[in-house]
């Protein structure tokens, strides 16, 4: 008699069942709007051109090994981090009452942040501490929270279906009457699966109530950069809650923004009081991941350590204002080479070749391959996203699509709530192969100009025909 | 709480407060402090022991040629960053039970296990005993050795396991307490978990002969104990991968139903990466997929899927002839170098007069060893040769070379004359 001869089949996780699906269809025309990875308009992964520059720059370097990162991650991957969401001049890190804990990926951060508060907040070791979730909310969220303890896990108001937007008073009445202390999983911008965030006065009103009522602001940041192509934008309500005054938790995802989703990066970036609370929050952080998995992993942190660390290889993942204006002489000098306008450590190698001592590469002359874009590698998938938003959302109002679109252009970030029914879903799913999740989320980034007529098709026909 | 919160601070309105007023000052890391105190010492003759990662004879960190081909080949693919399934890379998963059962095992022919990819020796501990927390109908009560790697208990205590032990280690002869762990294991509870160290047991590095091997697991099928194997040395040990994992496979050819934790950050130097597998051995596939379903919903809740670099330099030296040849060369040379260190360091001492038995150097295995030194002599060790390793004795032969072993012996010499 076996041991676990009582251990039953566990259901799939739907995203991934759904991409199972996919592939198993052999429909010519199948387009899959489910899991949440970026995709080119010829609906290919996306190594970004910049991580490709950053992985031969890391294989070629001898000097680096593969020992053991610290427990709490690499130094300068954390600091960078917490600055990218908190800003530059931030007066938390000036402070130094701030502070990064490498995990993997956002789920790693969220789980790491929920151990840490099952353990240490509202008293010792209270699992009855009421955690709010968005309703809806990403599907891991509840598990994350359950299995670090938490046995109240509650859904505070935030998809209006009637109206296709956010239920502002049923959030704020949920927030009024929320117990003290009760955590809230705030979705930091793209919120997930709805694509609705609140508006800056909106989040003005959240934070006055969480202040007073003394709710414990758990951010969860997965798409800074990849829904506005701002990084600041993208991070006004955690910038705002900080300035607030509020000691928060930041979960921080780079799997999107740096399209490094299999290497696990990801940071909890925690914003103390001051250093001394600081610190002994990070020793039992620490406590904490030395249980998990000892020491988080290290090329994902290195790819997006030396990246945001380097000033030109920053600015080719991400250049602030959108746009780097070209004079006349940048474009001479572009088509000359890759880089060389953008170099500031250049030196004169021994073999009389410029030489960037910063990121360890010979600058050539000749450039066989021009820049992909001034705008930076995030913007051009931000961009690439908002331009599906506008192309869907034209060509189901040229179509006469029954109903409002306005949600299609107004929602940000990756997904898409477009207000399909269940039944609706299944006849896209069923007859037109358009593979979607049952609550009507869609992908954007699974949209492309070769595609986007067929989707807009298919939508029609589901409301039309399916009630 | 709420007095505590308002008796400590009386006077703060609002968001003036701290919520972590209460959060204790965690206890510094006990090897984490060695290497700090090791790094602020001056004394150029310093030696870390304290380190448990391999060093060259130079005491470098080793990067493994086989390790650095793999990467050159991975680089050229340009392979896409999409995630990983939730159990991991598929290539990696089978390779690493490969590695562990040997190739033409019944169980892996039979569909009968299930192998998923872990965030090395620790996510794979941890995997399991959250597994084990979750599903073993048994007693919660997980048998330790004693001593067993400082980070067993609390990865078993936070899964919501309770940790007892049995005798293992015999300070008086510095090896295997055989009769002691007999007695101990034969008093278990009925359906209790048992963990035991493959080879190369750490700290001690004290190892069970095959035929003691043979009487433990017929005692622990006649306790009707489920096994739990950590063997984060295969390779590492004696040189020799399929040696290394003998009582593994031993266990499960008598019928144990194991799980199994595996780690690569020693044998193929992936420290950083975070390159392990974790096991479940099951009565036949039906249940093995049932099982792999309950992994794939613990696993997703704590990272959602594991990282790919590491699995992926793992599973291209174990799937391309030429760089598996190389790393079985590279995984006996590191081997051999401990095991010439321990010679070297019997030699010393012999040589220095001492007239203890140092026997046990040599016959201690894999990385650690543990010296017999008692916790006056390793302070006086570190305080008046700058030798730094842990209070229990312990020393990593690692951070041991050929320009270093005279002291050392100089030295331990030096306090145990």
């Amino acid at each position: 008699m076996s041991i676990f001869s009582d251990v039953p089949q566990a259901p799939p996780v739907a995203v991934f069942k759904l991409t199972a699906d996919f592939r198993e269809d052999s429909h010519p025309q199948k387009v899959n709007l489910g899991v949440g990875a970026y995709r080119t308009d010829d609906s290919q992964p996306w190594v970004l051109p910049v991580v490709k520059k950053v992985e031969r720059l890391i294989v070629e370097d001898d000097s680096l090994n593969h020992e053991y990162l610290p427990i709490l991650g690499l130094p300068e991957f954390r600091s960078a981090s917490s600055k990218v969401a908190l800003g530059d001049d931030s007066p938390a890190i000036k402070e130094n009452r701030v502070g990064g804990v490498q995990a993997l990926g956002g789920t790693g951060a969220l789980r790491i942040g929920a151990e840490f508060l099952r353990r240490w907040y509202n008293g010792t070791n209270n699992t009855a501490t009421p955690v709010y979730v968005s309703a809806p909310t990403w599907e891991n969220h509840n598990a994350v929270f359950a299995d670090a303890g938490f046995k109240d896990i509650r859904p505070y108001h935030y998809w209006d279906a009637a109206k296709r937007g956010l239920d502002l008073a049923g959030l704020l009445d949920d927030l009024e009457k929320a117990p003290e202390h009760s955590i809230f999983v705030l979705h930091a911008c793209a919120h997930n699966p709805t694509g609705t965030d609140p508006t800056q006065e909106e989040w003005k009103k959240i934070a006055e109530i969480m202040k007073r009522r003394k709710l414990f602001v758990f951010f969860d940041s997965a798409y800074q950069g990849f829904a506005s192509g701002s990084l600041e934008k993208d991070a006004w309500a955690i910038r705002f809650f900080v300035s607030e005054g509020f000691e928060l938790f930041v979960a921080q995802s780079f799997s999107k923004n740096f399209g490094l989703y299999n290497e696990r990066v990801g940071n909890l970036t925690v914003v103390a009081q001051d250093n001394e609370n600081l610190t002994r929050i990070l020793s039992q952080m620490e406590k904490i991941v030395r249980t998990t998995w000892s020491n988080p992993p290290s090329q994902g942190a290195r790819i997006v350590s030396k990246t945001l660390n380097c000033p030109e290889l920053f600015a080719e993942w991400y250049v602030p204002n959108g746009h780097m204006p070209l004079t006349s002489a940048d474009i001479i000098a572009e088509c000359l080479t890759d880089y060389f306008h953008f170099h500031m450590n250049v030196q004169n190698s021994v073999f009389g070749e410029k030489y960037c001592s910063c990121c360890r590469i010979y600058l050539s002359f000749i450039s066989l391959s021009p820049p992909l874009c001034r705008k930076g590698n995030v913007k051009t998938m931000a961009d690439r996203v908002l331009l599906m938003r506008d192309q869907l959302k034209s060509k189901l109002q040229a179509l006469g699509t029954p109903g409002t679109w306005d949600h299609i252009t107004q929602q940000i970030g990756m997904f898409s709530f477009t207000g399909l029914n269940p039944k609706q879903v299944e006849y896209m799913i069923k007859e037109k192969h358009v593979y979607l999740m049952a609550s009507g989320r869609i992908n954007m980034c699974g949209l492309t100009t070769k595609n986007i007529d067929y989707v807009a098709q298919s939508i029609h026909e589901a409301v039309t025909k399916v009630q | 709480h709420e007095d505590l919160r308002s008796s400590m601070f009386p006077d703060l309105v609002g968001m003036h407060y701290s919520w972590w007023g209460g959060v204790q000052m965690g206890p510094p890391d006990p090897i984490l402090g060695v290497t700090e105190a090791f790094k602020r010492d001056t004394n150029p003759k310093k030696m870390n022991l304290g380190v448990g990662a391999y060093r060259d004879d130079q005491g470098k960190p080793f990067v493994l040629s086989c390790v650095r081909k793999a990467e050159a080949l991975i680089a050229a693919k340009q392979l896409d960053k999409e995630y990983l399934p939730i159990g991991g890379l598929g290539e990696f998963t089978k390779a690493c039970a490969q590695l562990a059962l040997g190739a033409d095992n019944e169980v892996l022919k039979s569909g009968r296990s299930i192998t998923v990819q872990t965030i090395s020796g620790t996510g794979s501990l941890r995997i399991g005993a959250n597994f084990l927390s979750r599903f073993h109908g048994g007693p919660r009560d997980v048998y330790l050795p004693k001593p067993s790697w400082g980070n067993h208990t609390p990865i078993f205590r936070d899964a919501g396991m309770q940790l007892k032990a049995y005798r293992y280690y015999d300070p008086s002869t510095c090896g295997f307490d055989f009769k002691g762990a007999l007695d101990d294991i034969s008093k278990i509870p009925e359906q209790s978990v048992i963990l035991l160290h493959a080879c190369a047991h750490n700290p001690t590095g004290v190892d069970p002969k095959p035929e003691q091997w043979k009487e433990i697991a017929d005692l622990v099928k006649k306790r009707n104990l489920l096994v739990f194997f950590d063997m984060a040395y295969q390779g590492f040990a004696s040189g020799d991968i399929d040696r290394d994992a003998w009582s593994v496979r031993y266990f499960i050819e008598q019928g144990h139903n194991i799980v199994l934790s595996q780690s690569f950050a020693k044998n193929m130097g992936l420290y950083g990466e975070r390159v392990g597998g974790f096991t479940v051995v099951c009565n036949d596939a039906d249940e093995a997929k049932r099982v792999e379903s309950q992994l794939k919903i613990l696993i997703r809740p704590i990272y959602s899927n594991p990282p790919m670099n590491g699995a992926r330099i793992a599973t291209t030296i174990l799937n391309t002839p030429d760089l598996r040849s190389l790393w079985l060369e590279e995984v006996h040379g590191m081997a051999n170098r401990i095991i010439k260190m321990r010679e070297q360091l019997v030699a010393g001492l012999k040589k220095e007069g001492s007239t203890h038995n140092w026997q046990h150097v040599i016959d201690q295995i894999g990385m650690f060893c543990f010296t017999g030194l008692k916790p006056e002599q390793v302070e006086r060790l570190t305080k008046e040769f700058s030798v730094y390793m842990t209070k229990d004795g312990r020393i990593s032969m690692a951070g041991v070379s050929s320009g270093n072993v005279g002291y050392l012996a100089h030295g331990i010499h030096a306090v145990t004359k």
